[in-house]
């Protein structure tokens, strides 16, 4: 899977970076960073409960 | 086995509901009902980028209309349910028909309140919906001056979204404080005078008696004995779970559907959302909660109790989460607390207007609010879940 975060949309809600530490921070300059933009699928849950939960909407997976 | 589910309620609880229950891989009959005609939106956008003109209405919808496709529906919009038949495991519609459900999720929100004995007219606005955003926008075009009636994070919000248009704005309040009593006087003050910089006339501490005007608004009269003049009078003073058309049905209502653990109100009944009162392990108790977030877990919580079946023991727990945006600031409060629970900033400062502010009950901490601080809140937040002493917080602070 590809992870994707669309950083026009995104609102630094940070609820990404909380569910899913391995993939998503927040960096020094403040915006939103994807670490691991190809993650493993064992952490394909916390990638879904995170898109789920963006308030904007700004994260998309690609299969 | 499941062979048909219904959802009724289609806003973010209910899709959510029915998103989890195709992710999970159920492929039964499902059917989503809601009450407006317009599929699923988005809330949080309706006070701000709606009213302030930046976005068409239709930005909010979470799907086009073949974003659904994919998830089978049978979608019934613009049709409220009227009952709930347990015993013949059926949905009674209002218009005449039933829909049969070995499952069913009731997620059917919350309304606004309206002042008692006001009757509407022309100018006269509350601000929940889709519809009601863009009858108040196509009403603010053409206002001077607007009076909102509740000082709480919708009206303030609204406030703040009149301002940006250049019209004049006086904000009611019948607390002694904006915002909410349970975030202390020190926050409070601080939204409080970030509104009056923004050149808004805040009266707290007064009640609204009357709405004055009698085909068109013209104002409010206060309490105090003073008048507010206005085009467009807007009232945000909470809301009322949708649970009138249970009524009777046999399910548990007391400010909202009491459910068990699992969020089950009946046998193959769960409840998610504004209306649900669903035990919150990290709450400790089983009140309402009306957030944004709130509404998501729940809607999954739902869905995922439903699949596992009335002998599964499950469990929620979450933190409660919610956002305000206003001005060029944004407000994010994790946790809950309740008048007394005093706040401490941690990081920046309420004069700069940007801060972590830490809320401590005893030798707890309980809570965080952030104002434009969205690194410091995350730290918090994710310590908030472990329910830490107030010292360990106090050891995590930068």
């Amino acid at each position: 899977m590809k992870v994707v975060v669309d950083l026009t949309l995104c609102d630094l809600h940070g609820l990404c970076v909380e569910t899913a530490p391995e993939v998503f921070e927040i960096a020094d300059d403040g915006a939103l960073r994807v670490l691991n933009p190809t993650p493993p699928d064992a952490l394909r849950g916390k990638v879904d409960k995170a898109v789920r939960e963006c308030p904007t909407g700004a994260i998309t997976v690609e299969d | 086995m499941l062979r048909q589910v219904v959802v009724v309620g289609a806003s973010l609880a209910g899709l959510r509901a029915v998103e989890t229950l195709r992710e999970r891989g159920y492929d039964g009959g499902l059917t989503l009902i809601g009450d407006e005609t317009q599929p699923p939106y988005d809330r949080p956008p309706l006070s701000k980028q709606v009213l302030q003109g930046a976005w068409d209405p239709q930005q909010t919808l979470f799907r086009k209309k073949e974003g659904y496709d994919s998830l089978a529906l049978d979608m019934r919009l613009g049709v409220r349910a009227r009952a709930l038949d347990l015993r013949g495991r059926q949905i009674l519609l209002a218009d005449g028909t039933t829909v049969s459900y070995d499952g069913a999720i009731v997620a059917t929100g919350a309304r606004v309140r309206i002042l008692p004995g006001m009757a509407p007219r022309a100018g006269l606005h509350v601000l929940r919906g889709l519809d009601d955003a863009i009858a108040l926008r196509r009403d603010l075009a053409e206002a001077a001056r607007v009076a909102i009636v509740g000082c709480g994070f919708i009206g303030l919000e609204v406030a703040a979204s009149c301002r940006s248009r250049g019209i004049a704005v006086t904000a009611i309040e019948a607390l002694p404080f904006a915002l909410s009593p349970s975030l202390g006087p020190t926050i409070c003050e601080t939204v409080e005078s970030m509104h009056r910089d923004h050149g808004v006339e805040l009266r707290t501490g007064t009640r609204v008696n009357d709405v004055l005007g009698d085909t068109r608004v013209t104002g409010v009269q206060l309490s105090d004995g003073s008048r507010v003049d206005a085009d467009v009078v807007i009232v945000g003073i909470g809301v009322t779970p949708n649970t009138e058309w249970l009524e009777g049905s046999g399910l548990n209502l007391a400010d909202g559907i009491v459910c068990g653990e699992s969020g089950e109100a009946a046998p193959g009944v769960y409840a998610a959302g504004d209306v649900a009162r669903v035990p919150n392990a990290w709450l400790g108790d089983a009140t309402r909660v009306e957030h944004w977030t709130n509404a998501v877990e729940q809607g999954v919580f739902a869905a995922e109790s439903l699949l596992a079946g009335g002998d599964a023991v499950r469990r929620f727990s979450s933190v409660p989460y919610f956002w305000s945006d206003q001005y060029d600031r944004k407000i994010q409060f994790a946790g809950r607390t309740r008048p007394g629970d005093e706040a401490v900033v941690v990081d920046g400062s309420t004069a700069e207007r940007r801060f972590v502010a830490l809320y401590r009950r005893q030798d707890r901490l309980v809570a965080c609010l952030a104002m434009n601080h969205p690194r410091g809140f995350i730290r918090f937040r994710k310590l908030l879940a472990d329910k830490p002493g107030w010292d360990v917080a106090m050891s995590t602070s930068p």
